[in-house]
């Protein structure tokens, strides 16, 4: 399916264009293996100065993606323009148009904080002054500078990734393309990447595609997200614009106790429909009977039982599981 | 919470591709490359050299049970063969293995996405395991020379063999690293390729049979263990030294550059 496309921010150029992209692989040996289409014909484009976000489950093919617009992984089929470069033809223009934060951190474990961000400036066509500045900047700017000399091998798993990030922040790309940044973070660090994100957007215009299994961070920083789900774009719009396929719908969560009172004739009947993980039950519905489910949950026996209860308006996973996604994955 | 302000409007009639921002060129890359790793080497890597420098020590102390001291070809080579191991075990080994490492674990996408020459990587990597090898080596040479009653004027001549050998031997495990199909195989080759090291630069040429030294012959090691076995000797031929270094030399090019052509293979798109 190509992109349902939801309205851009702003009629900007394209920063992005994926079209039809197609990459598969081969699982198992000899007459054994089957083709699996990790991208089966993925269209979208993001416009300069979005942050756009690519939400879906494990295994929905967000990190092929990611990997052929990095170029870092020739696509099968289709084409991958960066700010009008084709990098399927180019992949080695990628690296300068593009800063990436991958999901490992074993090529700069070893290394200082302050040494990672250096060199990695470095790296990317920066002087030694140059990028030992801008290093500094960056990671004052994050807030590590207190532990800019400790190695990244001995830091906690958030504070390792907020140093990779700054790694990929120095020397200045129109594009970040950041997968699972905040992996692991403190709420001080998970601020502290997005007011980065946003100050260069605001300064520069950069671009950022994100990477995220997580709803939460998906709905308060995205412009626009595309669903994955195997392989396919599913629904791409803006958090709000998919949150709205199902406006009208209301998520109660009930935590029991102990064990639920399936003696209550509504709360054997909740049973069959609601979503049962331990002790909580999630059912999706209408305003109308989730009153109903209320009152019947919270007068005698039911109520008795009963630890805690949320009545909530849909969130961009009950967007997303309308949407059909399968696997159900998405972290809260 | 909105944390994120609108996006600043573009101009759309910019047409035509972005400019490019510049490739870091060779030698800075190469340079940062290997600081880098000098100072990764220092965090991590010291008590292996210790292991590195104490195995050739014992191997001396072991051989000094058999090979009487004095001016002697057997003699010579064990203390030659024994500071080249110290290379060896770092260069061809340990190199084997962070690349392997790298690789298995998607560590080289870090560098793939980077606008750096793939030469600048392997050589800055490799030459920094190898010039932390130097105080070993040293280290051995002098205990050894002390040992087995050879001069120890020409140590100098390690500053030659240490980097040649150590091109050598530091493409060959780079290569080992990123060729082999998984972690554990780039791990097992690396400690092969000490092992013969080992085996063929430490033992007494004279005692070896045929087939084995065929073997030496193949390996980059010899010809570093030779060189430096030669200036042991009380009037030194140095034009066989530096024939020896010069094929050090050759197949230090030959190995990084195939090691180079593995690491463009390892990240190929």
């Amino acid at each position: 399916m190509s992109e349902t496309a939801g309205p851009a921010p702003e009629e900007a150029p394209p920063c992005v264009a994926v079209r039809d992209l197609v990459r598969t692989y081969r699982s198992g040996r000899g007459a054994a293996a089957t083709e699996i289409r990790a991208n089966d014909g993925i269209s979208l484009t993001v416009r300069q100065g979005e942050i756009f976000g690519l939400l879906g489950p494990n295994g929905a093919g967000k990190s092929t993606l990611v990997r052929q617009i990095t170029g870092l992984l020739r696509p099968d089929a289709g084409s991958v323009e960066l700010l009008g470069h084709d990098i399927v033809r180019h992949p080695d223009r990628a690296a300068r148009l593009l800063g990436y934060l991958g999901q490992e951190s074993t090529a700069l474990d070893e290394l200082t904080v302050a040494l990672a961000a250096e060199t990695t400036g470095r790296l990317r066509g920066l002087g030694r002054a140059q990028a030992r500045g801008a290093a500094a900047e960056v990671l004052a700017e994050l807030g590590l500078t207190a532990i800019a000399q400790r190695p990244l091998a001995k830091l906690s798993g958030g504070q390792r990734r907020l140093a990779c990030f700054a790694a990929a922040l120095v020397g200045d790309r129109p594009l970040l393309v950041l997968d699972e940044p905040t992996t692991g973070m403190d709420p001080v660090a998970r601020r502290a990447v997005w007011r980065a994100v946003d100050r260069r957007r605001a300064e520069r215009g950069t671009t950022v595609l994100l990477v995220t299994h997580n709803v939460i961070e998906a709905e308060t920083v995205l412009d626009r997200v595309a669903v994955i789900d195997d392989g396919r774009v599913i629904a791409c719009d803006t958090p709000g614009g998919l949150k709205a396929l199902v406006d009208g719908d209301v998520r109660l969560d009930l935590v029991w106790r102990d064990e639920a009172p399936v003696g209550v004739p509504a709360v054997a009947a909740l049973r069959e429909r609601a979503e049962c993980t331990g002790r909580r039950w999630t059912v999706r519905t209408t305003p109308e009977q989730a009153r109903e489910l209320v009152a019947a949950v919270t007068t005698g026996p039911a109520f008795a039982a009963l630890d805690d209860f949320t009545l909530a308006t849909p969130s961009l996973e009950d967007a997303y599981l309308k949407l059909g996604g399968r696997h159900g994955g998405l972290a809260k | 919470m909105t944390l994120l302000s609108a996006p600043p409007r573009t101009d759309p009639t910019t047409a035509g591709p972005a400019p490019l921002a510049p490739a870091a060129r060779l030698l800075p890359a190469l340079a940062a490359v290997y600081r880098a790793q000098l100072a990764r080497a220092r965090v991590a890597r010291i008590p292996l050299l210790f292991v590195a420098t104490f195995q050739s020590v014992g191997i001396l102390v072991m051989m000094r049970g058999v090979v009487d001291a004095g001016q002697s070809t057997a003699a010579r080579s064990v203390v030659a063969g024994s500071s080249v191991l110290v290379v060896a075990f770092v260069a061809l080994n340990l190199l084997a293995q962070y690349f392997g490492k790298l690789r298995a674990t998607g560590g080289l996408d870090h560098y793939a996405t980077l606008p750096v020459p793939p030469a600048s990587v392997v050589l800055g990597t490799a030459a920094a395991y190898a010039s932390f090898t130097l105080p070993g080596a040293v280290l051995t040479a002098a205990l050894g020379a002390v040992m087995f009653g050879l001069p120890l004027g020409q140590l100098w001549v390690l500053l030659a063999v240490v980097p040649l050998a150590g091109a050598a031997l530091s493409g060959l495990g780079a290569a080992c690293g990123l060729l082999a199909p998984r972690q554990e195989i780039a791990t097992m080759l690396g400690q092969l390729g000490m092992s013969a090291a080992l085996l063929l630069g430490v033992l007494p040429v004279d005692h070896l049979p045929q087939p084995v030294q065929w073997l030496r012959d193949l390996l980059p090691s010899t010809y570093g263990v030779e060189a430096f076995a030669r200036t042991f000797a009380p009037d030194p031929d140095w034009t066989m030294v530096l024939a020896d270094l010069g094929v050090c030399a050759g197949v230090g090019v030959v190995s990084l550059t195939v090691a180079t052509w593995a690491y463009r293979r390892a990240v190929a798109r």
